[in-house]
C-alpha cells in the first residue's frame, strides 16, 4: 500500500466573493522511501498542495490517505496529532523559536508527543548529532549560520521519526555553498529510507530528487522519475 | 502525565516571554500590583479594624450578662425615651437576683460615675468611679497586678477602700507605692488596696485602665444616692447561657413586677450583640469596599487583555511553527493562559510585597491598632491576581489557539 495516496483532491479559496482553484482533482501516489520533489512557478498550487500533504490545511473535495489514515475527515485536534507523528517541516526561513537553544527547538515536537525528560532529550541529542551538530547544542539561533539553522531544523523535523519529511524551498535563504550542504544532507537522508519531499522552484534543487512533480494551475503536468538523481 | 509535561513546557514559555519583554511586563504588571495593592490594603484594614473591636469586645466576657433599665443598642429617639422611662434597677433588686438566681457563678452589681480623683497635690480628671461589691472581680474578668481587691465584708460594712486602674495608679502615684495611700474623690478619703493589671484601650481611644473600683454602699452614700444599676451576672456554664439568660429573665421580671402580658421593662445585654452590629457595618464597609477597591484590579486585568491581544499578534509566527510541530489547541491555549496567569502573579506577589510594607508602616505609627496581614487574606489575593489573569488571557489565548497553521505560518 502507498504511503500517500491523493483521489481527486481539490482545494477552493474563497477569496473576495471570487472561487479560484488551487488545486483541480489531483490524483497521486507515493511510495515510502520515495525522493519527490513538487515544482512549479508562485501561483501554481505547490504550497496548497505542500500545506495539504503536510495536514496544516484539509482538501475542500477527494480524499488523502496518509499511512492507512484518511485524513480529509480528521478534526483540528487530530491532524495536530498526525502532524505530530507523521511529518517533519523544513522552512524556507527555518522558523526556529529565536529564545531557545538549539537542543529545545529539537526537542518540542518531543514534548507535544508526551515523551518524558529523560529520553527527551537522549532522542534530541541524537538528532542534532546526525546532522553534524553535536557541538552546538546550546547555541541559539542568533549564535548560528543559516546553515547551522537549517541543520537544526531539519533536525527537528527528523526528531519524532516521521512518515514523510516535507522541506519548502529548504535552501531559499541560504547561499548555494550551504545550499548545496544541505540538500546533501537531505539525500543522505533519503538514502536511509526516509520519504521527502522538496517545494522548490528552482530546477538545481529538484534535480537531486528522485521523482519530479510538476504543477501548473493546479494540476499535475508532468510526473516523471529523474534520472539524473540518487540511483 | 502529558498535560503535565505541557504545563511545564508552558511554564517555561511564560518566562521566557515574560524575560524577552521586560519592560513592558513590568508595565503590565503595574496594574495589577496597584489592584492587588488596594484590594489587600482594604481588607487588611477590615480586617485590622475587625480584630481590634473583637480584642477590645472580649473584656466583657462572653459568658456574662447585663441587666440593665436600657438596651445597649438604640436604635431611635422614641426606644431611648420609651426605655429611659423604665423604672430603675434598684440595689435591692440586684440583691434578690444574688439570693435566687441558681445559674450563675458570680452576680455582682455596677454603677459608675466620672469624678476627679486626686492625690496630694496629683489630680486626674474623668476617671471612672465604679461601686460595686466583691463578685465585681470574677464577672469583670479583670486582674489584681498589686495588693488585694475588696473583701466582701468591707463592702458590707462600706469601708472607704478602693482598687484603682493601672492608669490612675501610675497618674497619681510617680515613684512611690499606691497602696495604703489615701486618694480624694470629691472630698472623701479612700484607701488604695490593690491595683489592676493593665488592659489596655477601646480601639486606642477610650481606655479600660481608668477607673477606682469601691464598694457600692460606700458610692451610694458619698457619690449617688438613687442610681440605676447593672446586674452583671456570670452564668455558671457557658454552654447553657440560653438557658441562664432565660432564668434571668424570669427572675427579673418577677422581682420587677412585670404582668405577664407586659413586655420587659428592662435589657439583657451581652457581649455577642455588640458584635453582632460591629460585624454588620464592617462587613458592609468590607462589601463596598472590596467593590470600588476590585475596580482598580478590574483596569488591571484590562491592561493584561490588551498585551496579550500584541503577544498573540507578534508571535503568530511562532504559533504557526508550534502547531505545525504537532501543539493542539489546548497547548496553545494552556501557554497563553500560564503566561497571562503568570503575569498577573508576579504582579500579586508584588502587590502583597507592598501591602506588607504598609502594614508594617501602619503598625509602626499606631502601635494600639492591631494591624497584620493574615494569611487567608494572602492567598486570596494570590488567587484572585491568577484568576485575573485567566480570565483576562482568555480571549487572546482562545484567539491564539484558533489559529489557522497555515496563516499563522504566512505571517511575516
Amino acid at each position: 500500500m502507498s504511503l500517500i495516496r491523493l483521489q481527486k483532491v481539490s482545494r477552493l479559496y474563497e477569496m473576495g466573493g471570487e472561487t479560484i482553484h488551487a488545486l483541480r482533482e489531483i490524483s497521486l501516489e507515493v511510495e515510502r522511501g520515495e525522493y519527490v520533489a513538487i515544482m512549479g512557478p508562485s501561483g501554481s498550487g505547490k504550497s496548497t498542495l505542500m500545506n495539504l500533504l503536510g495536514c496544516l490545511d484539509t482538501c475542500t473535495s477527494g480524499d488523502y490517505e496518509l499511512n492507512g489514515t484518511n485524513v480529509s475527515e480528521l478534526n483540528d485536534n487530530r491532524l495536530a496529532e498526525i502532524r505530530n507523528r507523521e511529518i517533519g517541516f523544513v522552512f524556507q526561513t527555518f522558523n526556529l523559536l529565536p529564545r531557545a537553544n538549539a537542543l529545545r527547538n529539537v526537542e518540542l515536537p518531543l514534548i507535544y508527543a508526551g515523551i518524558p525528560a529523560g529520553d527527551r532529550k537522549r532522542i534530541a541529542i541524537e538528532a542534532l548529532t546526525s546532522v553534524g551538530l553535536g557541538d552546538r547544542m546550546q547555541h541559539k539561533p542568533n549564535e548560528m549560520s543559516g546553515g547551522q539553522r537549517q541543520r537544526v531544523a531539519i533536525a527537528r523535523a527528523l526528531v519524532n521519526s516521521p512518515s514523510i519529511i516535507l522541506a519548502d524551498e529548504p535552501t531559499g535563504n541560504l547561499d548555494s555553498k550551504t545550499g548545496d550542504e544541505i540538500m546533501v544532507l537531505l539525500r543522505h537522508l533519503s538514502d536511509k529510507g526516509n520519504t521527502i519531499f522538496v517545494v522548490t522552484h528552482e530546477e538545481d534543487i529538484a534535480r537531486h530528487a528522485r521523482r519530479i512533480i510538476r504543477i501548473r494551475d493546479g494540476l499535475i503536468a508532468d510526473d516523471s522519475e529523474n534520472k539524473n538523481g540518487t540511483p | 502525565m502529558r498535560i503535565l509535561l505541557e504545563f511545564k513546557e508552558s511554564l517555561l514559555i511564560a518566562w521566557d516571554a515574560v524575560r524577552a519583554n521586560k519592560m513592558r511586563s513590568v508595565l503590565t504588571t503595574l496594574g495589577i500590583i496597584i489592584g492587588i495593592v488596594t484590594v489587600t490594603s482594604m481588607a487588611t484594614a477590615v480586617d485590622a479594624l475587625n480584630r481590634a473591636f473583637h480584642d477590645s469586645i472580649s473584656v466583657l466576657g462572653a459568658d456574662v450578662l447585663f441587666v440593665s433599665k436600657m438596651d445597649w443598642q438604640i436604635n431611635s429617639e422614641a426606644q431611648w425615651i420609651a426605655e429611659n422611662h423604665r423604672p430603675d434597677v434598684t440595689l435591692e433588686q440586684v440583691h434578690r437576683v444574688e439570693k435566687q438566681m441558681l445559674m450563675a457563678s458570680a452576680i455582682a452589681p455596677a454603677v459608675g460615675s466620672q469624678r476627679p480623683v486626686s492625690y496630694k497635690n496629683r489630680r486626674a480628671g474623668r476617671v471612672q468611679i465604679i461601686g460595686t461589691t466583691d463578685q465585681f472581680l470574677t464577672t469583670s474578668g479583670f486582674n489584681i497586678a498589686v495588693g488585694r481587691f475588696m473583701t466582701a465584708s468591707e463592702v458590707e460594712g462600706g469601708r472607704p477602700v478602693c482598687v484603682i486602674g493601672n492608669d490612675v495608679a501610675t497618674n497619681l502615684f510617680q515613684s512611690e507605692s499606691p497602696l495604703h495611700k489615701k486618694i480624694k474623690i470629691a472630698e472623701r478619703q479612700l484607701e488604695v488596696i490593690g491595683v489592676l493589671e493593665k488592659r489596655g484601650s477601646f480601639l486606642g481611644m477610650e481606655s479600660f485602665d481608668n477607673e477606682v473600683i469601691l464598694p457600692v454602699s460606700q458610692f451610694v452614700f458619698s457619690y449617688w444616692r438613687h442610681p440605676t444599676f447593672e446586674i452583671q451576672v456570670k452564668v455558671r456554664n457557658i454552654e447553657h447561657l440560653d438557658d441562664a439568660k432565660e432564668e434571668l429573665r424570669g427572675l427579673v421580671r418577677k422581682i420587677r413586677h412585670v404582668l405577664p402580658a407586659d413586655p420587659d421593662n428592662f435589657a439583657i445585654n451581652q457581649q455577642e450583640q455588640f458584635i453582632a452590629t460591629f460585624d454588620k457595618v464592617t462587613g458592609t464597609i468590607a462589601a463596598v469596599g472590596l467593590l470600588i477597591t476590585g475596580m482598580s484590579l478590574f483596569v488591571g486585568g484590562i491592561g493584561i487583555m490588551n498585551i496579550m491581544f500584541v503577544s498573540v499578534a507578534e508571535r503568530t509566527r511562532e504559533i504557526g511553527v508550534r502547531k505545525a510541530i504537532g501543539a493542539k489547541r489546548r497547548t496553545i491555549l494552556l501557554q497563553f493562559l500560564i503566561e497571562a496567569a503568570s503575569i498577573c502573579m508576579l504582579g500579586g506577589l508584588a502587590g502583597l510585597g507592598i501591602t506588607y510594607a504598609l502594614t508594617l508602616l501602619v503598625a509602626g505609627a499606631f502601635p494600639y491598632f492591631p494591624i497584620k496581614m493574615s494569611m487567608p487574606v494572602m492567598g486570596l489575593a494570590l488567587l484572585m491576581s491568577i484568576l485575573t489573569g485567566v480570565i483576562s488571557g482568555f480571549l487572546p489565548a482562545w484567539r491564539a489557539a484558533r489559529m489557522n497553521p497555515v496563516d499563522a505560518l504566512r505571517n511575516e
